[in-house]
Formats: C-alpha cells, sequence, structure tokens
C-alpha cells in the first residue's frame, strides 16, 4: 500500500495529468491499467472491460479534485472502476453482488466430504482417506495450467472473481481490496478462500486427468 | 466433529487454510493448526497445493499493458484535453 508520501506523489502525477499532461497520465495509466481492467473484467465480463475503464479514467481526470491523497490512488480508482462496473451491470439487469452471503456464492465443503474418513471413524475421524499429493513444480508452469486456472476464476460467481482477481492475481492487499468491493474484511476472506478453493479444485482435477499424482 | 484431544481433524484444517494463510487465525487455533500440519502428510500437500494455487494465480497476471489500449487511452485523454 503507498504510504503518505507515495500518495502525494502519486496526487501530484493526477494532477498534472489533469492539467494535460500526457506523460504523466501514461505514467499513471502504466502503473494502473492492468488492475482496473482485471477489476473491471471480474464485474462486467471482458468485452466491455476497456471501455468501463476509460470512462474510468476520464472520470478520474474530472474529479481529480476528490482525490486528496487518503488512502492510495489505486484503491481510489479501482474504487471508481468498481462503481462503473456495477452502474453498467446493473443498466443490462444483470445483478452484481459482492456480498458472498448472498446471491448464490454459498460454499460447500473446501474438499469433498468423501475424501475424509467419517465421523463415526472410531480411530481417526475427519482424516484424509485420499490425501492430496503437492503437484510438481515443473507442471505448475505449462500454459495448459495457466489457461484452467483462467477458465476457472472467469467462471467463479462475481465476488468470488473480483477478490481473487485483486488479490491473487493482481497483488492487492485485503484492506485495498475491501474499499474497491466495498466490502468486509471478514466478506472479502471468505470469498477469497472459496474462489482459491475453487481453482485449486480444478488444478487438481486437470493434474489427476494429465497424470500427475493424487 | 473433532479428533481426540481436541486436535484438528484435516476435514477441520482444509476449512482453515486462508485463515491461516492471511494470518487471521487467534494464536490458539494457530498452534493447533501448525501442530497438525507438522504431523499430518496429507494436510502438508494440501497448504502447499493451496500455496501453489496462489501462485499459479499470481502468473496469471499481465506484464505489460496492450500498445491498442495505451493508444486507445490517449486518443480519449487527448479527446478529453480538448474538451475541456
Amino acid at each position: 500500500m503507498a504510504d503518505g508520501q507515495g500518495s502525494a506523489q502519486e496526487g501530484l502525477r493526477l494532477e498534472a495529468a489533469r492539467a494535460g499532461d500526457e506523460r504523466a497520465f501514461l505514467e499513471l495509466v502504466t502503473q494502473h491499467q492492468r488492475s482496473m481492467v482485471g477489476l473491471a473484467r471480474a464485474i462486467v465480463g471482458r468485452d466491455e472491460a476497456e471501455d468501463v475503464v476509460q470512462e474510468a479514467w476520464l472520470a478520474a481526470l474530472q474529479g481529480a479534485a476528490a482525490f486528496q491523497g487518503r488512502g492510495s490512488l489505486r484503491s481510489w480508482l479501482l474504487s471508481i472502476v468498481a462503481n462503473r462496473s456495477r452502474t453498467l451491470a446493473a443498466r443490462s439487469r444483470r445483478q452484481v453482488s459482492f456480498d458472498g452471503m448472498a446471491g448464490g456464492e454459498a460454499g460447500g465443503p473446501s474438499v469433498e466430504a468423501e475424501r475424509f474418513r467419517p465421523p463415526s471413524d472410531p480411530d481417526w475421524p475427519g482424516h484424509w482417506v485420499t490425501p492430496p499429493a503437492a503437484w510438481p513444480e515443473a507442471r505448475l508452469a505449462a500454459a495448459e495450467v495457466a489457461r484452467e486456472a483462467r477458465r476457472t476464476i472467469e467462471k467463479l460467481p462475481p465476488g468470488q472473481r473480483a477478490v481473487i482477481t485483486l488479490r491473487d492475481v493482481e497483488g492487492l492487499d485485503p484492506e485495498e481490496t475491501c474499499r474497491a468491493l466495498q466490502i468486509s474484511e471478514a466478506n472479502q476472506r471468505v470469498l477469497l478462500h472459496r474462489a482459491r478453493v475453487a481453482v485449486r479444485r480444478a488444478l487438481e482435477a486437470h493434474m489427476l486427468s494429465a497424470g500427475v499424482g493424487a | 466433529m473433532s479428533g481426540k484431544h481436541g486436535e484438528l481433524t484435516c476435514q477441520e484444517l482444509v476449512e482453515l487454510v486462508t485463515d491461516y494463510l492471511e494470518l487471521r487465525l487467534p494464536a490458539p487455533e494457530r498452534a493447533r493448526f501448525d501442530e497438525h500440519v507438522t504431523t499430518c502428510r496429507g494436510c502438508q500437500a494440501h497448504l502447499e497445493q493451496m500455496r501453489q494455487t496462489l501462485r499459479v494465480a499470481g502468473a496469471l497476471r499481465e506484464e505489460a499493458v496492450a500498445p491498442a489500449a495505451r493508444e486507445a487511452l490517449l486518443a480519449a485523454f487527448r479527446g478529453w484535453k480538448r474538451g475541456v
């Protein structure tokens, strides 16, 4: 997260861009565009994401005075993207809820119950029947593993998709993520857990089908 | 469903992995988690898979802004400047 000084510097850059300085604008773009697109994609999908982000940039320039160096510029920009994306999604009557407790994002168990001994087991209730094995690092780097992860993330419900995109793909910290999505820290963590669990499962299925250890 | 002596079961542990990695487990639970993982190879592997999952997700980040997107933004910026 940007410290006070970082925020002040970013504020100056934003101010310069607002005054028409192209180089300052492009520096901001280089720094923040990917996270903004990542978030917009998570909410409105791939096709409309770039348009939403472009609108968000112009809104940020227009409203630069509202950014007063409180928090990071990144989370301010991301909250603009989140708001615009939600407005767009609402206009086309798509429901966008980041509230993990609603909207069908209820989670089942993180690992299928069949993988564990039943509660009635006399010796080791709740222990692994079929334990997992860590994946060989060389296999993880394969392009199809990345594709599988991307596919899985794109199919997640909006809240989980937005949170895993910001946290794990774009590398934002929990506070920035909560601020951008206007969700509580606890909710953020629940959504993150469900999303990671879903991706882990998809990767495990992929590895098994590719013949890599149980 | 707890194991003997209040120990964590594997099935309970897998629900706590994100809280653990996010450093959000209260100290006593963290201690139980650590204790379990130290002696359980299945849970060691599960925890490692979760960490590997994070790394795979992190590698999806696109490193460069696409030139076309950059050009489009610059055009929008110039348009905006003229409109001000």
